[in-house]
This record gives structure tokens, C-alpha cells and sequence, in this order.
């Protein structure tokens, strides 16, 4: 849900303002409106999640109105409208990949990382939650890791625990 | 060994580098349409080669493209959907990882075709390595002058660009992907216009599954009718299939159309039987969206005779006794598998995933879901398996998509074929929590199960 109060001002960077720019160029004239999706994902790799204010920003950018940034964001599973962990662990939960243990997984990634679905480590590390196919499910059990989108495939209890620490030492 | 014409060279080092695919032979479609045909005849080659669409409709691509409305004056589009979404499919993302060059050959040989001088290919937004596999591809073929002004001299020029989508199973419908690409949120058009008179900024657009425009590059090598020679009746070519769930050697393979089912999934080429030494005991053939079959009618047809991985064969039946070929999502279930936990799953990705417009497919896809946890989870009543019959009728065909349908099918054929595992979980609350109903008779020989059903 969209977290009205959050007041901080947002700074977009040069290398973000310019690759916004080249992506608008992508579309006709006049129909710049078709960059909000991928500039949406920029935004959010570069600030972590989309606050209001950012979205308003966005909307200037495009020349178009806020509520139409803010009905696309809230519209799409992978744009966040609060703050996450640093990395956020999306575990497929779907079918094909439960039929090779997802369920079970998440279970444990729940024991190591000692917070429920969606909320964030006390260290501001990590988030995890399920989500619905990504498109893998040949190897599964699965899971993507942005704003790379990093994919780890063929996951078992042993894999994520190391996963979990190399993240931690990074 | 079997016919590879989208994979032939997917073992070979580096093949997802312009050049290594250049000398395997890549960017010859390119040279042959652009050079030496009239756009109006690489349509005709691809409505020879009998293609029809492999995301999922299985509507024949030639007739689709020629259905493209040209205005004087007016942009035409061409888009690709790579939105892979269904539940058991991944062979887009395979391709595009492996081979992304194959895809941009294609779009390059379908966009000529279809007079269009930008073109998008929408990927689903998770896919976030996809797409730099892709972008990257496309600047090797520019810098090749496969694309941009004046493509190889022959005055043709195309601009292709790709569009990460925000994560979103709706935008796989051919409107909700242009809604999206749009910058809107991805709720589906009403039908008429179709995309083709009226479809991305209102111009005439086509839109194509990655593996539908990826075969376009062999069918003009070739020829359409050397493609058509390929499969059996009107389910020409080959078929990327993706298998997932309980096999030994889950993942990418490519068939000729009309591959035996049970060769499919025990011969040692293919996926080498079910994991574990199970035993088999169902399968969704083409993505979660068509109807689950018992083991014994994924194999065999009901009169007996073999079931082949084909458009006609596996729909053989209607729903009574068949399922669809869909987007070749081959899901496969061992006996240690419970069919209802399943349905549940399958429900509530499709409540999850409902974009809401409609009222049938936003409500009914989440009573189903509830319905279906209480059956799973041990308070579940006798009534429940005809209210979800019932909810299941309803939505189908009183939506403006397919997702209603696509929600509705699974729901549906689980109770037909397995009704039985339902009353069971019914029957034994606390029992179902930790065990599972088992093979049962899915498995006999269909004489039989199928007179257990009537």
C-alpha cells in the first residue's frame, strides 16, 4: 500500500536522469509514456524501492500526472512501495517448483533468516518472500535476488544457507 | 536422433556471440528475405510451413500476420512476447539465454515481413539478465548492420528495442502487453479491434511468441514446405517443450510434432522416466492452464491408442478425456503427489495474478482459492467439490481474456479425473494433512478408469 507520510526528498543520479533520457528514445514522440515501466525498475535499483516521492519525480520526468505512476507501480508485482532489506530473496512458490521442495524451503529461509514473508531483518539486510513462476521450472527450486535479478537455480537448504552468508559478507 | 532446427547448435561454445552464430550459419534468413523475396512472400513461406503460435493459442502465424491491417501512412508493429509466464513453461527464457541471436534473427526476417520499422520485444521483467543478454545482441547485429538504417544495403531500416515488463502473468495476453508497453497498467483490451487493425498506439500491430518468431528463421532457410514436412497432420515443425515436476532429466528439449507422450517421458533421449523410481501418476501437458490428466489418459487416447505430443492428439477427447497442447509446459506429477494441494497452488496464482477487471475472473478465481485451501487444509465440506465445479463454470467464457478460462480449466479437470482424492481429503481431514491419497487407479490400464468414472 502506498506509504503517503513518507516526506524525504529524492535525488536522482546523473547516470539515472541520462539513461531515463535514452530510454524515452526508445518510443515515438509523444509516447514517452512507455518508458514508466523500465524507468520505474532504474528508479527503484537506485533508491531500493519506489517512495511517493520518487514516483512524483517520475511523473514530471514523463510529463505525466502522478496517480497515472502511482496506478502502474501499484499494479506490478516486482515494485516496491516500501522499503526492503538490502537483498531481497524472491522464492518461487508455484507449482512445478513445489512438486521439487519450494515449500520446504521457504520454511527454512523463514528459520535462518528469523523473519516472516516480507519483513526486513533487523540489520536492514534481508527481505524474502514468495513469488509466482519466474520461468525456471525445470530447476527448481528457484530464486532471484535484485535489482540484478541474479538467478539461483537447483536449491536445496545447503545452497541457501550459503547464499545467505556470502550476501552477509559482501 | 531427432530433427533440432531451433537448437541444432545449442551446444556449441559460445553460440550466443554474433559472430560464433554467424559462422554456425546465422543471419542466412536475414540475406535470403531481404535480398532476394518480396515481404509478401516470406508470409507466404511462413503460411506454407504450417506454423502455428507457440505461445499458447496455437494459432497459425501466416493467417495471423496476414490479417495485418496497412493504412498508407500509418506505423505497423511488430512485438514480441517474451512475457513467459504459465506455470511449467520456460523454453523462451532458455532460448533467449542460450541463442538470443536466433530471436533477433527472426524478428528481423518477421518485421520485414510485416512492413514494420520498430519493433519491441517485451520481456517479462524478472528476467532482468534476459534482457542484457538481449540488448547486447542487438548491438552486435547492429554494429554488423543487421539492424538500424539501410539494413545490408537494401534500403530496409529497423530499429529494435526491449521492453522489460513489471511482473505481471496478465501481460502475456496479447492486449494486456500492449496496454503495458504503453506505460499502463496491464489490463486487457475488449476485442474487437484486434491487435492487428488496432494495436500498439492505436497502429496495426502483430503480436508473436519468441519461439513462434524464432522458427520464422528455418522455415526461410528452408522453405515453408520443407518445414511442413516436419510433424504430423496440421501440428507441422518442431516444438520446444518444457518439462518440469517429477522426471529424471527435467528441462528444454526440442520434438517433432508427434512425439509418442510415453516415449517423451521415459526414452532415455528425453526425460528418462520418473524421478526417484516413482511411478507416474498425472501430467498437465501444455502449462497450468489446461486441464490435468490421470496417467493412463496422459498416454494413451481413450480408445487405447497411443496419446502423441501434438496439437490434435493431445486435445483428442475434448475435455472429457483430452487436455491442450498450450505453450508445451510439460508439468509431470508422481504418486507421491497431491492433486488437490495443487489445484490450490495452481488457484491462487491465478487470484494472484487476476488483473480484476472482470468480475467472474477477480472473484471467482479467489472463492475458488479458499474453497480449495479449506479442502487441503482439513475443514473442507462434501458440498465444496460441486460449489467449485459451479464457480468454475461460471467464470469461464464471462471473462474479456483467457485468464478466466486459464483459471477455471485446472480447477475443473482436477475434479473430473480425480474426484475421488477430493472426497478423500473430504473423508479424512486429519489424515490428508500428512499423507496423501497416492496413485490409486490413475494409472490402470483407461478401460477401466474410465468406467470408474461414469
Amino acid at each position: 500500500m502506498l506509504k503517503v507520510e513518507e516526506q524525504q526528498p529524492v535525488q536522482f543520479s546523473a547516470a539515472l536522469i541520462e539513461k531515463s533520457e535514452e530510454i524515452v528514445k526508445r518510443y515515438p514522440e509523444g509516447k514517452q509514456k512507455s518508458a514508466l515501466l523500465p524507468i520505474l525498475h532504474e528508479v527503484q535499483a537506485e533508491l531500493g524501492w519506489l517512495s511517493p516521492n520518487a514516483m512524483d519525480k517520475i511523473a514530471e520526468f514523463l510529463s505525466i500526472e502522478p496517480i497515472e505512476v502511482y496506478e502502474v507501480a501499484s499494479f506490478y508485482s516486482m515494485y516496491f512501495l516500501k522499503p526492503q532489506g538490502k537483498y531481497v530473496l524472491e522464492v518461487c512458490r508455484t507449482g512445478p517448483c513445489c512438486l521439487v521442495g519450494a515449500e520446504k524451503l521457504m520454511d527454512h529461509l523463514q528459520k535462518s533468516l528469523g523473519v516472516k514473508e516480507n519483513e526486513v531483518t533487523p540489520d536492514g539486510l534481508f527481505s524474502w518472500r514468495g513469488v509466482e513462476c519466474l520461468a525456471a521450472c525445470g530447476y527448481g527450486p528457484v530464486l532471484q535476488i535484485g535489482p540484478e535479478y541474479t538467478f539461483y537455480e537447483n536449491l536445496n537448504e545447503q545452497k541457501v544457507d550459503d547464499l545467505i552468508q556470502d550476501l552477509r559478507k559482501k | 536422433m531427432a530433427r533440432k532446427l531451433l537448437l541444432e547448435h545449442i551446444n556449441v561454445p559460445d553460440i550466443h556471440t554474433f559472430d560464433v552464430y554467424r559462422q554456425k550459419g546465422g543471419y542466412r534468413a536475414v540475406e535470403k528475405a531481404l535480398k532476394t523475396l518480396t515481404p509478401d512472400e516470406v508470409v507466404e513461406e511462413v503460411k506454407k510451413s504450417g506454423l502455428r503460435g507457440r505461445g499458447g493459442a496455437g494459432f497459425p502465424t501466416g493467417m495471423k500476420w496476414s490479417f495485418l491491417a496497412k493504412p498508407e501512412g500509418v506505423a505497423r508493429y511488430l512485438v514480441c512476447n517474451a512475457d513467459e509466464s504459465e506455470p511449467g513453461t520456460f523454453k523462451d527464457r532458455y532460448l533467449m539465454t542460450h541463442i538470443p541471436h536466433a530471436l533477433i534473427e527472426g524478428m528481423i526476417v518477421s518485421s520485414f515481413a510485416l512492413g514494420a520499422h520498430t519493433s519491441y520485444i517485451y520481456v517479462r521483467g524478472e528476467m532482468m539478465p534476459q534482457i542484457r543478454i538481449l540488448e547486447r545482441a542487438i548491438a552486435e547485429a547492429k554494429n554488423a548492420g543487421f539492424l538500424g538504417k539501410n539494413i545490408l544495403g537494401t534500403g530496409y531500416d529497423l530499429e529494435l528495442y526491449v521492453q522489460p515488463g513489471g511482473g505481471a502473468y496478465i501481460c502475456g495476453e496479447e492486449t494486456a502487453l500492449l496496454e503495458s508497453l504503453e506505460g499502463k497498467r496491464g489490463n486487457p483490451r475488449i476485442k474487437p479491434p484486434f491487435p492487428a487493425i488496432a494495436g500498439l498506439y492505436g497502429c496495426p500491430t502483430v503480436v508473436n511468441n519468441v519461439e513462434s518468431i524464432a522458427a520464422t528463421v528455418p522455415i526461410i532457410n528452408d522453405g515453408g514446405d520443407e518445414y511442413a514436412k516436419i510433424g504430423i497432420g496440421r501440428s507441422t515443425g518442431t516444438k520446444l517443450i518444457s518439462a518440469s515436476g517429477n522426471l529424471v532429466r527435467p528441462g528444454v528439449y526440442e520434438i517433432e510434432l508427434g512425439l509418442p507422450v510415453e516415449e517423451f517421458i521415459y526414452s532415455d533421449e528425453w526425460c528418462g522416466g520418473i524421478a526417484n523410481g516413482k511411478r507416474l501418476k498425472a501430467t498437465v501437458a501444455g502449462g497450468s492452464s489446461v486441464p490435468v490428466l490421470p496417467a493412463n489418459l496422459s498416454l494413451k487416447l481413450a480408445n487405447g491408442d497411443p496419446r502423441l505430443m501434438s496439437y490434435e492428439s493431445l486435445s483428442e477427447g475434448g475435455f472429457a478425456t483430452g487436455t491442450m497442447m498450450g505453450s508445451g509446459g510439460f508439468i509431470a506429477f508422481d504418486e507421491d503427489q497431491c492433486i488437490v494441494r495443487n489445484t490450490w497452488n495452481f488457484s491462487r496464482f491465478y487470484h494472484h495474478e487476476s488483473c480484476g477487471q472482470c468480475s467472474p475472473c477477480r472473484e471467482g478465481t479467489g472463492w475458488m482459492e479458499k474453497v480449495l485451501h479449506r479442502l487441503e487444509f482439513g475443514h473442507g465440506k462434501m458440498s465444496d467439490i460441486d460449489l467449485l465445479v459451479d464457480v468454475s463454470k461460471k467464470i469461464e467464457g464471462n471473462t474479456i481474456c483467457p485468464l478466466g478460462d486459464a483459471a477455471a480449466w485446472p480447477v475443473a479437470s482436477a475434479i473430473r479425473h480425480f474426484r475421488d482424492e477430493f472426497e478423500w481429503h473430504v473423508n479424512e481431514p486429519v489424515k490428508s494433512l500428512d499423507t496423501n491419497y497416492g496413485l490409486a487407479n490413475y494409472a490402470e490400464p483407461i478401460a477401466k478408469a474410465v468406467s470408474t468414472e461414469n
